[in-house]
């Protein structure tokens, strides 16, 4: 089982330079061995506790928290339903219903194929397009149960592949600080008033 | 109240301008002028502007952010902004577009912040879900840092201050600030006890840190070239300026609305052609949550109450989060009510028990009186567990957890106790006996191979 690559360990270092505490970075590490692997295994935690100074028990303690950060293998795509307020109002329910017989499943399982895992969510922050529900964190509003039915057979074909990176891939563009641009992180115990505000404030 | 004109608009300004996210969009069109404005006074000058302003903050606890901002105590450095972007209430949309749509408003908002307070790092940590919006804000700082508008000497003057963007991994909790603290050290997302851990005073790694909401800080570069006397014309009492709402459910029109704070009346924000534009055709208003769902419901007598947190809270309810959810005259008040609940029993962190208890037995009655095996006991068992967790059934709520997400759960079913009984009964009176094999007759929600 895999612990992270040497790219991903480049891009680990990268991301946790930006923190004045390395244990800071621990969930956009999580999230990079899912996007590795497809979720974050055994492997990946140990390496990150490494990387990052603290124990396995420690990471698993933090990942577990988290409902983004899967500790099994799920589909290729998580189709989350929102079921929430605004959402059940116009239907959020009876969609999931539909995707549970499309899919021929119930809610939090994965379909033999292992292309989808279907989850009924809570709220989104799409509330004003209801019924909505997220296929691997990317959104689709005033979905129809018709529409819903077209998505889950394009996503089939292949044809989303552009839009939709497989599980566990979040965003795509990435933070880079240049090095000669860099401020550099604030260190707890740095004690000092910045420039800007010393002739105001003392130290 | 008349709606407000788009001209008159101050942070949704432009959410309809295609290329706002580029930064040439954003510079054309006054970007980081705010920020290079405030660089030119001292800190202290923003720091009473936004006082003079009365901003308050848009995450939902409606603090002055002038005030909070001079919480920080004198001399102790180094000092932190971190700004919330984990919007996750139930009903409230309105940062997610903001950082999708104008990211560079909500990185010069945050620098204008971290300059005034003395903050030598910011941390904008979104939520986890929220893919675009995080693709958006890195491409926005990786510009911005290309421009010197973010990093080393900003704008070539002794302001230096990285903005880091990060990201979560899905629970509500870490909205609440504390809890997104704990979260960003890298633990799990737990709030902390307030007193001693305000965190304007002992906040991330026990310094100062200013926890400012991603709508709250979109006001400050208009703030800061409009001045605050300018802000604090708009609006009434002590809700200043323009806030967006998030009007969702049952109206013609859902959508967010950027509308003058304090005068503008639910009325207006229900009905107005411009803004919701009614109750959807053929149906009439049942109720209404007015600011996301830890708050306690209104009905057709609080339509002319105006947005302003004064009268809102007279009212017994509160203005939360900016998010307003409509529900007309089909809705099963029992249902809408137990959806509510089931969010706050899903999202409880677990730490106290009042809130980690309560709010799953809350959950588990309502489903079975949903689910036909309710018994006439059940209100007052309902109301009952509603008065463990927020002894009194005050409002604002007497406090004896450690975050206000348990208390939150007794709003929805408070709310449709005493205004929908009839609906409670109705159920309750259809409901069969439980069968005697099972104890407790709720489902559970489990994997059906987890061998429950
Ligand atoms: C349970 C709970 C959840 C919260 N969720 C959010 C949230 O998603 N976004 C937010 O900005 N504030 C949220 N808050 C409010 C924050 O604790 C905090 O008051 C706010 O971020 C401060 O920023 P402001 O003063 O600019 O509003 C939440 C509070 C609680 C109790
Ligand atoms: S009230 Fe609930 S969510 Fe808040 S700290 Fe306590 S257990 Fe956690
Ligand atoms: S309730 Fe579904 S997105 Fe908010």
């Amino acid at each position: 089982m895999p612990r992270l690559t040497r790219e991903n360990i480049e891009l680990a270092r990268e991301i946790i330079s930006r923190y004045p505490r390395p244990r800071s970075a621990l969930i956009p590490l999580l999230h990079l061995a899912q996007e590795q692997d497809g979720y974050v295994t055994d492997e990946a935690m140990e390496h990150i506790g490494e990387l990052v100074g603290i124990t396995p028990a420690e990471v698993l303690g933090t990942c577990s928290f988290y409902e983004m950060l899967k500790l099994e293998p799920v589909g290729r795509y998580l189709v989350n339903v929102c079921t929430d307020i605004s959402c059940m109002l116009l239907g959020g329910a009876e969609l999931l219903e539909h995707a549970e017989e499309a899919l021929d499943l119930k809610a939090g399982n994965t379909t033999a194929d292992g292309l989808f895992t279907l989850e009924d969510v809570e709220c989104q922050a799409a509330c004003t397009e209801a019924p909505c529900l997220q296929v691997n964190y990317r959104y689709f509003t005033n979905v129809a149960p018709a529409a819903l039915d077209q998505l889950l057979e394009d996503l089939r074909a292949g044809q989303m592949d552009g839009d939709i990176p497989p599980h566990g891939t979040l965003h795509r563009i990435r933070q880079h600080i240049p090095p000669e641009r860099a401020a550099g992180p604030a260190l707890p115990d740095g004690g000092q008033a910045p420039a800007w505000m010393a002739p105001a404030e003392g130290a | 109240m008349a709606p407000l004109a788009s001209t008159d608009r101050i942070v949704s300004r432009r959410l309809e301008q295609s290329d706002a996210h580029t930064i040439a969009g954003y510079e054309g069109t006054g970007g980081y002028e705010g920020l290079k404005a405030a660089l030119g006074r001292p800190p202290q000058e923003i720091v009473d502007e936004v006082k003079t302003a009365s901003l308050l903050g848009r995450g939902g606890a409606g603090f002055p952010c002038g005030v909070k901002w001079g919480f920080c105590p004198p001399g102790v450095w180094p000092r932190y902004v971190v700004i919330n972007g984990d919007e996750s209430e139930p009903g409230t949309y309105k940062d997610r577009a903001l950082m999708e749509r104008d990211p560079h408003q909500v990185v010069e908002g945050a620098l204008i912040c971290a300059y005034a307070v003395g903050a030598a790092q910011v941390f904008l940590y979104v939520r986890g879900e929220m893919a675009l919006a995080q693709e958006r804000l890195a491409q926005a700082l990786n510009d911005a840092y290309a421009k010197g508008y973010v990093g080393e000497n900003i704008a070539g003057t002794d302001f230096s201050c990285d903005v880091v963007l990060h990201w979560g991994a899905g629970a509500y909790i870490v909205g609440e600030e504390t809890g997104l603290i704990e979260s960003l050290e890298g633990n799990r997302g737990m709030p902390r006890l307030k007193p001693p851990f305000f965190p304007a005073a002992k906040g991330l790694y026990l310094q100062p840190t200013i926890v400012n909401n991603v709508e709250t800080v979109c006001n400050l570069p208009w703030i800061v070239l409009n001045g605050g006397d300018a802000f604090a014309e708009k609006g009434a009492e002590t809700s200043r300026g323009t806030r967006l709402f998030a009007v969702s459910g049952h109206v013609q029109r859902p959508g967010i609305y950027e509308v003058e704070f304090g005068v503008t009346t639910y009325r207006d924000l229900l009905f107005d052609p411009e803004y919701g534009g009614g109750i959807r055709e053929g149906h009439a208003l049942k109720c209404f949550i007015p600011g996301g769902a830890s708050a306690p419901w209104f009905f057709d007598e609080h339509l002319d109450l105006p947005l302003e947190t004064g009268a809102v809270g007279k009212a017994g309810s509160m203005m939360g989060s900016g998010a307003v959810v409509v529900m007309d005259d089909t809705t099963d008040a029992v249902r809408a009510a137990w959806r509510v609940v089931r969010f706050f029993a899903n999202e409880s962190c677990g730490k106290c028990t009042p809130c980690r208890e309560g709010t799953n037995w809350l959950a588990k009655i309502m489903r079975r009186i949903l689910d036909g095996y309710g018994r006439p006991s059940d209100l007052d068992l309902l109301r009952d567990v509603c008065d463990n967790i927020s002894p009194g059934l005050a409002w604002p709520p007497r406090m004896t957890t450690i975050c206000p997400l348990g208390p939150s759960a007794v709003s929805p079913i408070l709310s449709t106790i005493d205004r929908f009984r009839d609906e409670y009964d109705a159920y309750i009176a259809a409901a069969v006996p439980a069968p005697t094999t099972v104890s407790i007759p709720v489902r559970i929600r489990a994997k059906e191979d987890a061998g429950v």
